[in-house]
């Protein structure tokens, strides 16, 4: 059987972290009472006019040079059209013919292994970053033939990253989403929670042989988390391997992620062949950008967003963030992958290291075998941990003088976690899990036992 | 104070003198209103708030803090224009019984200078139109058809007719504004103008019509038509009123992202004496087919005037001018499908009982809320925007409408100051032979001397120029380089002082207000 060569690109949608919409002073809040976040414009009220939010075009800025895209100093605002429930004015303002960012890439690293002992490296092209905005959510009422309709949702403002199908499988994608997603925290452009709807992934899958063009590919939608898009991607790849091996074909169709199935399904609500009609926005001049070589003297510097300003002041990215640790503390990168992956995990690290003379290298350890496995076992996210970075610190400070042995701490840990409020000191006078240093006093323990255990001794001596 | 007097050099002083107090005038523009209910101009009259502004008015006056020379003023806006509280249709169907919850920028500006709002006048649905005969609250009559200028020209064909059957239309589609202005009912009215509606009905109803600089004044409120080409259109009985009006409204809108970000200096129009100066450009191209004969002698006459006053007057040519029209369909069409997809029943306006599902809710809501006209450029621009048609249709037009503009920009830049063109190819028809032929066709053959201003963004004024041999209206039009209202103001004025365009005689307003006829011009142009 010839091999298949799948083939994975990816479609992401982050929700702009900002105080209002992309083009109106309406309120961006999750979770707020239906329609209560609603200006005007978001409703579509005849007369209104978008307004550029400038925070919007900021955070579109600082994740395109995060994702090392060339900044499109000028750019256009057009409108697609389609009528949805959720769409009030019948077009959504999107950027078609020229986006805000494009021609970047994202590196991001893999396991080569279970035992996440081997890394490797792959970076995935992204083709281009636009703003648009978000359209309101519906929630078809079948008993009651209805559809309710929210509006809070609508216009809040989107960063589309379009991901170049560089990616094979499920794992890549889904550790080019997550690394994505760190990126976006880092910069504080998108909260990025996926189950808070802040960043929407859909995947377009296509298989063919090597050598051959392109098969047809498929567009999977409805993917909740980093861990279904993986399950989704793998099981239409493989749908699509049996399908064709079995003489059918693939359609260009949308296809849902069914999670509780995890399989995918044709999406009922197909639009077909839609013709979007787009047309430029009138209301929107084009959207002007400068660069500490272009922007005029006289310009005042609140109109205007400057990219050079913008570039200066990125914060450290998660791979430099990463090799930082690595260079600093000697710890493995793979160890600086998991650090970073848990939200506060590295600061919490870090916050240990100052308060213990025990090296990173030992501490690490204890961070990511004990601590996290616990924080996993009862489903907590790093803030909540009942054991904070000080009792760690005083824990593996015994440890480090020597007071108690290895295995007596990870009792006191076990102790630390019911999260009672006892010291570790605490903790190991009442257990009794000091360590004897006195040469004497450990003489007499050694003989007291030899004493009690005569037979076993002369067995010993005599092999 | 009388009705026809101009704001700033009478009106102002009068209120501000107590000669006449808001409530006053309030009162007696809307009696005038109630009087002249046949002419269909408006569409909602606010009597109540309007005499409460009128009150609160006159309480400044009398504390000696007016706002402006606005304070206590009445004018009326076009139903396009959205206004809290108030019902806003733009004479669909679709929008009946719509209340707006916002004042449109324009109108937020009159209603902070102290100007009282009587009330929203009629119009061709939704814009759509150079007649203001399509919308759902019927026709709107020229005042000059009830004019003893017009009655005494007319010859009845038979016994049996009278003046029912033989009234003239307002030109549109702010034919409704044009109206109020012309019989008095309002010193100043708000009028749109995309393709020439505001331009259009001022030439047929004897007033003042500018179209300002698109980006001068903010469009935020107004129920667009085309956004590309749009501008709020400014009515009134002289071009200093029209300076003034401009001065009140002009400047950038932080809500309305195509106003310019200069500042904005209101001015004072000066007195023109010498026009040697000045060069007047003649474009060949607006000797249109179909232009009739009086309205070229008088064009050919006005010309003439400025040349003998010792200005430059030059033949100029706009080659593109003959693409204008199938470039305006293509665009005008295209950005109407798009503006028009927000109106599907949900969130506001007009939604059908049909239920069945929310597509056919939409089709159904659609087809009853909109009229034909509305219905037919939808579809049209649909047609356009369409992936496969749209390199040949909408980017087709925006290329040609770039070489429209350049047109103007390279007369311009040889040294021609104004543009002096006809406004409209004839005076206004009757209302039977206008509807005589559809919309589209009436469209395309009215807005031919006025659209290429529109896809040029550039500022134009008519003005009332003399009687046709039927004793109705005729105007010229004035074309300006961008942004330089107050020269073309200035050259308008000059030309207004010159030919004395004569003052409807009209029975209802002689009942109402004898002062009136005391300012009467006696000498005429034509």
């Amino acid at each position: 059987l010839a091999p298949w060569v799948p083939v994975v690109g990816l479609e992401i949608h982050a929700q702009i972290s900002s105080n209002s919409k992309l083009f109106s002073g309406s309120q961006v809040q999750f979770a707020a009472p239906p329609n209560s976040l609603v200006s005007f414009f978001d409703a579509s009220l005849p007369g209104t006019l978008p307004v550029l939010n400038r925070r919007c075009v900021e955070a579109a800025v600082m994740t395109g040079l995060a994702l090392n895209c060339s900044i499109n100093k000028k750019s256009l605002f057009d409108r697609k059209h389609y009528f949805y429930a959720d769409l009030p004015a019948g077009y959504q303002i999107t950027q078609q013919r020229v986006p805000i960012a494009v021609n970047g890439s994202l590196s991001y690293s893999l396991c080569i292994d279970s035992k996440m002992s081997q890394m490797v490296t792959k970076t995935v092209r992204i083709k281009q970053i636009q703003l648009e905005q978000d359209s309101g959510k519906s929630l078809h009422d079948d008993t009651r033939s209805q559809t309710l309709v929210d509006l809070n949702r609508a216009g809040v403002g989107l960063m589309e990253v379009v991901m170049e199908p560089d990616m094979c499988c499920g794992e890549e994608a889904a550790a080019a989403v997550r690394e994505l997603q760190l990126i976006l925290q880092t910069l504080g452009s998108s909260q990025a929670v996926m189950a808070e709807g802040q960043l929407r992934v859909d995947a377009n899958v296509s298989v063919h042989h090597p050598g051959e063009p392109y098969g047809v590919r498929t567009e999977v939608k409805n993917i909740n988390s980093i861990r279904f898009l993986a399950k989704a991607i793998d099981y239409e790849i493989q749908r699509q391997i049996e399908e064709l091996e079995n003489g059918g074909t693939i359609l260009n169709e949308t296809r849902a992620f069914d999670s509780k199935l995890g399989c995918t399904v044709p999406m009922r609500d197909k639009e077909g062949k839609q013709d979007y009609r787009f047309m430029p926005e009138p209301n929107l001049p084009p959207l002007i950008l400068y660069d500490a070589k272009s922007l005029p003297a006289n310009m005042n510097h609140q109109q205007v967003i400057n990219i050079d300003w913008i570039h200066e002041r990125l914060p450290d990215l998660p791979s430099v963030k990463r090799k930082k640790l690595v260079e600093q503390y000697g710890i493995l990168p793979e160890h600086s992958f998991t650090l970073l992956n848990e939200d506060g995990l590295a600061e919490f690290f870090e916050n240990v290291l100052k308060r213990t003379q025990m090296k990173p290298k030992r501490v690490i350890g204890w961070i990511l075998n004990d601590l996290l496995s616990y924080l996993k076992q009862h489903s907590l996210p790093v803030k909540d941990s009942p054991v904070s970075s000080f009792l760690l610190a005083d824990l593996l400070n015994l440890l480090e003088k020597k007071e108690i042995s290895s295995t007596a701490a990870k009792q006191v840990l076990a102790e630390l976690w019911k999260g009672e409020g006892k010291t570790p000191l605490e903790i190991v006078k009442e257990q009794k899990l000091e360590l004897l240093q006195d040469q004497k006093e450990l003489e007499q323990i050694c003989q007291a036992v030899i004493d009690g255990q005569e037979n076993e001794v002369i067995m010993m001596v005599l092999g | 104070a009388a009705l026809n007097d101009g704001l700033r050099s009478q009106v102002s002083a009068a209120l501000k003198e107590g000669r006449v107090s808001p409530t006053e005038l309030c009162q007696r523009c809307l009696a005038l209103i109630k009087s002249t209910k046949f002419l269909n101009a408006y569409i909602t009259v606010v009597e109540e708030t309007a005499l409460k502004q009128a009150e609160e008015s006159e309480e400044r006056y009398k504390r000696g803090q007016p706002l402006g020379i606005l304070d206590g003023v009445p004018i009326t806006v076009k139903d396009n224009f959205n206004t809290a509280g108030i019902e806003t249709t733009c004479a669909s169907n679709m929008l009946k019984g719509y209340i707006s919850p916002y004042n449109a920028t324009v109108v937020q500006k009159l209603l902070d200078q102290g100007a009282v709002l009587l009330g929203k006048t009629n119009l061709d649905e939704f814009a759509m139109g150079s007649g203001s005969t399509d919308g759902v609250f019927g026709p709107v009559r020229n005042p000059w058809s009830y004019s003893k200028q017009y009655k005494e020209k007319s010859v009845p064909k038979s016994h049996s007719e009278d003046e029912e059957s033989n009234w003239v239309i307002t030109g549109g589609s702010s034919g409704g504004s044009a109206a109020a202005v012309s019989s008095f009912t309002c010193f100043a009215a708000l009028g749109s103008d995309t393709g020439g509606s505001t331009r259009n009905p001022a030439a047929h109803c004897g007033v003042v019509g500018l179209k300002p600089t698109y980006g001068l004044i903010s469009r935020h409120g107004l129920i667009p038509l085309v956004n590309s080409m749009d501008v709020p259109g400014i009515l009134t009985r002289c071009v200093d009123d029209a300076a003034v009006l401009l001065g009140s409204l002009a400047g950038h809108d932080p809500k309305d992202s195509t106003t310019i970000q200069d500042d904005f200096k209101p001015f004072e129009l000066p007195n023109l004496t010498d026009v040697s100066k000045l060069s007047i450009g003649i474009p060949k191209e607006y000797h249109a087919p179909g232009l009739s004969s009086e309205i070229l002698a008088l064009w050919s006459k006005a010309a003439d005037l400025f040349k003998n006053a010792g200005a430059k007057v030059v033949e100029v040519s706009l080659p593109h001018t003959r693409y204008s029209i199938v470039c305006y369909h293509v665009l005008c069409t295209a950005e109407v499908a798009s503006n028009m997809a927000r109106f599907d029943g949900l969130e506001y306006g007009h939604r059908s009982d049909m239920k069945d599902s929310t597509e056919s809710m939409y089709a159904a809501t659609r087809r009853e809320g909109f009229n034909d006209v509305v219905r037919g450029r939808i579809l049209s621009g649909n047609y356009f925007l369409l992936k496969q048609n749209y390199e040949k249709y909408f980017v087709k037009a925006q290329k040609v409408r770039r070489l429209i503009a350049n047109d103007f920009v390279k007369v311009f830049r040889s040294g021609v100051d104004i543009l002096l063109t006809p406004t409209t190819l004839s005076d206004a028809a009757p209302y039977t032979e206008f509807i005589q032929e559809d919309n589209r066709t009436r469209s395309a053959q009215d807005d031919i001397l006025t659209q290429a201003a529109n896809m040029a963004g550039l500022p134009a004024i008519n003005v009332p120029t003399a009687l046709s041999e039927r004793g109705l209206p005729v105007g010229l039009q004035f074309i300006g380089r961008s942004f330089q209202e107050k020269q073309l103001l200035t050259v308008a004025k000059w030309f207004e002082k010159q030919v004395q365009f004569p003052m409807i005689q009209l029975e209802e307003v002689k009942r109402h207000d004898s002062d009136v006829f005391q300012h009467q011009k006696s000498a005429s142009f034509s």
